[in-house]
């Protein structure tokens, strides 16, 4: 009896060591795969707001992490992104978080050249009611394109929101909660690089802090 | 193992007993992913993957493994198949399974993969068993694809809107948009669509059912026609 449960325990231990086994090899074989993957995508969306012709560092690698809970929406730290050009700060590119969207946080991408201008600004990833919130995706609208140019004194801090608050900027037939969210968001990190600009491109690479052509 | 049992086998997967409309088993993934035909197709092949597999291995190892711990270890091949699958998705159609998500890896709790590994594939032979997940994973893909089909042309007014997600470049010009500036139904892109969807698919078929029943002289069985509609 004894011998045939320890016979039973040690088929059961065999197959787990083959599962394992065989998840261990899979996972060997796509590893590097599957970081360059990760890699391609979160460059080819950095790309998509600040052209590769205007930096030349090395984007996922030349990147901080910062916190602040009422400017980038978490209490956890926030990575950024730097832009540079022979060693010149260019644009920085902060991932905050809306955590106001009409469904729960908004994961954002907002690129601001060192100028304080917006390069642009994407949608990483929301939870937004289909058909309505989710024109805030580049997938099922331009919206989020509209924020290009724009800085903090462009349009003013009253301009700021959405038009049904009195601001500039379009809410969408249906949704004024999600298009709200954002719009605070972008001028959340606005700010926060207006207070924290200089410190941001300082770390690994020299930076002289001098004006200087983003072109 | 004569050809009249798997015409059998193949007649049960795809229709007399298909896993989505007949067992109704993996719903969660069935109604949370079939909004376009591309999700559809994504899961479905991968599911139907996982369920040859599955039931090759578990064909393969039925006379080691002993009833005690046959749960276990059917379990343990399950996990490990499909984890093999989500990293070999991770690599080779990175986009697609970004918005697969969750519900690549929660493969391993649909009950029909483990439904079938017990009551076929620990009792018969690897050709047979091979066979039976096949037609079992196309019965199950192709309830997704036709929902999801009728979901996107319905919510979006598209069909195949992003393919190159699995077929790359190429993917892109298969995309047909069957109304132009279509403003969406929404109900059919959310959940309740998909029940809803699901109830008509299994409305139609029972219906199907009935009329070939109800027609009393034996038409030498039609073959399954149209289990792939």
């Amino acid at each position: 009896m004894i011998r045939y449960m320890l016979v039973t325990a040690i088929l059961l231990g065999i197959f787990a060591i083959a599962g394992t086994g065989m998840v261990a090899y899979t996972f060997d074989k796509t590893d590097e795969r599957i970081a360059d993957n990760e890699r391609e995508a979160l460059l080819e969306s950095l790309h998509a707001i600040v052209p590769p012709a205007l930096h030349d560092n090395d984007l996922p690698a030349d990147a901080i992490t910062v916190t602040s809970k009422e400017l980038l929406g978490s209490a956890k730290p926030v990575t950024v992104y730097r832009a540079r050009k022979d060693g010149q700060p260019v644009a920085a590119i902060f991932t905050p978080i809306a955590p106001d969207g009409y469904n729960g946080a908004i994961k954002l991408l907002v690129a601001i050249s060192y100028q304080g201008d917006i390069f642009g600004v994407r949608v990483i990833s929301h939870h937004e009611t289909p058909g309505l919130g989710d024109a805030i995706d580049t997938d099922k609208s331009d919206w989020v394109k509209d924020f290009k140019g724009h800085s903090l004194g462009n349009p003013g801090e009253l301009g700021w929101h959405v038009k049904r608050d009195g601001g500039d900027f379009d809410q969408f037939t249906g949704a004024t909660i999600t298009p709200r969210a954002v719009v605070k968001a972008v001028y959340n990190s606005l700010q926060y690089f207006k207070l924290h600009k200089d410190e941001l491109f300082v770390s690994n690479t020299t930076t002289s802090g001098e004006e200087h052509d983003a072109n | 193992m004569t050809q009249i049992s798997y015409a059998n086998i193949a007649r049960d997967g795809l229709w007399n007993n298909n896993p989505a409309l007949v067992q109704i088993l993996g719903l969660c993934p069935l109604l949370a992913v079939s909004n376009t035909v591309i999700n559809g197709l994504g899961l479905g092949l991968a599911t139907l993957l996982t369920l040859v597999l599955s039931n090759v291995t578990v064909s393969l190892i039925r006379n080691i493994v002993r009833s005690e711990i046959r749960i276990p270890v059917f379990v343990l091949v399950i996990a490990s198949i499909v984890t093999a699958i989500e990293l070999a998705m991770n690599a080779y159609f990175h986009e697609l399974y970004k918005i697969l998500g969750i519900f690549i890896p929660l493969i391993v709790t649909n009950c029909a993969i483990i439904a079938r590994a017990e009551a076929f594939a620990s009792k018969n032979a690897v050709v047979p068993s091979f066979v039976d997940g096949f037609t079992m994973g196309l019965g199950f893909t192709a309830v997704l694809v036709t929902l999801g089909a009728m979901r996107e042309a319905l919510g979006q007014g598209t069909l195949f809107a992003h393919a190159n997600l699995m077929f790359g470049e190429i993917g892109s010009m298969m995309k047909i948009t069957l109304v132009d500036n279509y403003h969406g139904f929404l109900l059919a892109i959310l959940p309740p669509g998909a029940f809803i969807g699901l109830g008509m698919l299994i409305a139609i078929k029972n219906t199907i059912d009935a009329r070939r029943k109800s027609r009393t002289v034996p038409v030498a069985l039609p073959a399954d026609a149209g289990a792939t509609a």
